[in-house]
């Protein structure tokens, strides 16, 4: 018995992935509906992602360098998020907004908070949401060289027809990265081949905004009607790469469920009886913040453990 | 500085005491009514007058008042002074009463008011409790214009209704709604901290704050901080009795957790 064992402290398995490389295949995963974005909207929209992204890396390096003395950029979180929020603008916004919301995704929402993993809300949403407060004009004109009028989820809100193939093509109005459904749905399988995402909140998600808006939607289970809600506006952008975010989703499985038919329900709500078309973003965020919540009441029992706490010696 | 002297009252409430930045008291005013400098100046002056003369009645009337029911008596103090001063604005500054509406009836439940009756006014002598008031008052003041200033600038491009940011500066409306006050809250508090931390760092720390617990009112987590008093002579009996009010209460406490123990049993 000459061998020794050697002894080390836990975790004895470990993963292989890291931070940069899921953020990567996240990238990779963006890069259609952003190509189809730069397609479809014009040169102006490959400005607005490069700048945003260069607002969130280059917040990120600064307080690196100066506030926090640890340089996290190289986890491409922020990448991400700039890219993300890019996403998430219309095309024509003023190159300086789309910065400031980068650097308030990053600065406010998740540097303040402690860096990645520690943000309470989605920085590229909650950047979007803090510029659809700050300038609600410019964040909602959608009037570009290609496409002038409504978006399809407002026309269909006023109870136009709209073309449910354009729509899910991509062919219409709207912010750079949600049109086209094709592009998002193949990086979404891409995700969901490498094992980066899976359907727990996207399913739930999209199939409880479904029966919501089937039954209060005031047209039944109409296809055409389902098919435009599901295709307009950022749900499917939402649902795979936003409601997904490792650090602002449930850890529980049990939660996922939850928090997918939660988001369904408030987008539901928000879209139907709120005052504007779209509701994926706010709906979103409110989930987030209700994320520590689920996880308290889903949290499972440990081994050798009664339900209800710890069983008392008498 | 002599402790409880006039200028060392007003020193404590502006810089060291300040009631926004450094006691976290009265948010509510704090972050409703600043949506610009003006309106945080009116908010801050008016809370000013009523607690300047309310800690001046309330430490008159000290001894009078029993320790037993001194919240709602401080409560009907600080109610008539509220009417009078709603009543004045009314008749006199209608604008400013129009644009703080509701908040300056709220003025009676503001706890800076009932924290300085409580904690300084009701154990103090006359004087100094009035320039507790007004101290604790500009701090007030200076915190809710400045706070308001920079959402009035950065909301609107405007400081005090004067346009200063040129047309092509599009106003970030959120600094203007109930969002914009937190972020502008908590970054002018980071940065009274920074300057704190910077002049300690220097050698040249502030004093110790007056109230006799740690310096760090944030993160303190003294329950017993209604029952601690200022140090002075004329007080001492009034200390005293109220100690000794709060032993029995204490000790009554302690047995009825007794009792309740041996009930289960």
């Amino acid at each position: 018995m000459g061998e020794l064992y050697k002894v080390s402290s836990n975790p004895h398995i470990r993963s292989r992935s890291t931070t940069s490389g899921l953020m990567l295949a996240v990238i990779i995963a963006l890069m259609p509906a952003a190509g189809y974005g730069v397609y479809n909207f014009g040169i102006r929209a490959l400005a607005v992602i490069l700048v945003t992204i260069a607002s969130t890396v280059l917040t990120e390096f600064l307080l690196g360098k100066f506030v926090f003395q640890k340089m996290t950029i190289t986890d491409l979180s922020s990448v991400v998020t700039g890219l993300l929020l890019a996403l998430n603008l219309p095309v024509a916004i003023p190159l300086w907004m789309a910065a400031l919301g980068g650097v308030f995704a990053v600065l406010v929402v998740k540097m303040l908070f402690g860096g990645l993993g520690q943000n309470f809300m989605n920085p590229a949403l909650a950047g979007r949401c803090f510029l659809l407060l700050s300038f609600p004009t410019a964040m909602t004109a959608f009037d570009c060289d290609t496409y002038t009028g409504a978006t399809p989820l407002a026309a269909l809100k006023a109870g136009e027809q709209v073309n449910v193939l354009d729509m899910f093509l991509g062919h219409t109005a709207g912010t750079i990265g949600e049109t086209s459904v094709v592009a998002l749905l193949a990086g979404a399988c891409f995700l969901l081949l490498l094992g980066v995402i899976d359907l727990r909140i996207p399913g739930s998600y999209i199939v409880s905004f479904v029966l919501f808006t089937a039954i209060f939607g005031g047209h039944g289970f109409a296809p055409d009607y389902l098919a435009a809600q599901l295709s307009g506006g950022g749900l499917i952008l939402g649902a795979f790469f936003m409601a997904t975010d490792y650090v602002t989703r449930p850890i529980t499985i049990k939660g996922q469920y939850i928090f997918g038919i939660f988001l369904g329900l408030m987008t539901g709500i928000f879209r139907i009886f709120g005052p504007g078309a779209e509701g994926v973003s706010y709906a979103i965020i409110l989930g987030n913040l209700i994320v520590p919540l689920i996880e308290k009441y889903t949290q499972p029992v440990a081994f050798g453990i009664r339900k209800g706490g710890i069983r008392r010696e008498k | 500085m002599k402790v409880n002297s006039a200028g060392e009252r007003l020193y404590n409430g502006i810089v060291k005491e300040n009631p926004t930045f450094v006691l976290m008291l009265g948010m509510c005013p704090t972050l409703a009514i600043t949506t610009s400098a003006v309106n945080g100046l009116g908010m801050g002056l008016t809370t000013m007058v009523v607690l300047a003369l309310s800690n001046l009645i309330i430490s008159l009337l000290r001894n009078i008042i029993p320790n037993r029911v001194r919240i709602p008596a401080f409560i009907v103090i600080i109610a008539s002074f509220v009417t009078a001063v709603q009543l004045l604005l009314e008749a006199y500054i209608p604008f400013l009463n129009k644009a703080l509406g509701m908040y300056i009836p709220l003025i009676v439940v503001n706890c800076i008011i009932l924290g300085r009756a409580e904690s300084y006014a009701y154990s103090n002598t006359p004087l100094p409790s009035f320039f507790d008031g007004v101290g604790m008052g500009v701090g007030f003041t200076f915190a809710l214009t400045c706070i308001g200033a920079v959402r009035e600038l950065l909301g609107a491009g405007e400081l005090f209704g004067f346009e200063l940011l040129p047309d092509s500066f599009e106003p970030i409306r959120i600094f203007g709604q109930a969002p914009g006050a937190f972020f502008v809250l908590a970054a002018l508090v980071a940065l009274q901290n920074y300057i704190k931390n910077a002049r300690k760092k220097a050698g040249k720390p502030y004093e110790k704050i007056g109230s006799g617990c740690t310096e760090d009112c944030m993160n303190c987590s003294d329950t017993n901080c209604g029952k601690r008093f200022y140090d002075t002579a004329d007080t001492a009996g009034t200390k005293k009795q109220l100690q000794e009010t709060g032993k029995a209460q204490d000790k009554a406490a302690a047995t009825e957790t007794i009792d309740g123990k041996k009930g289960e049993k």
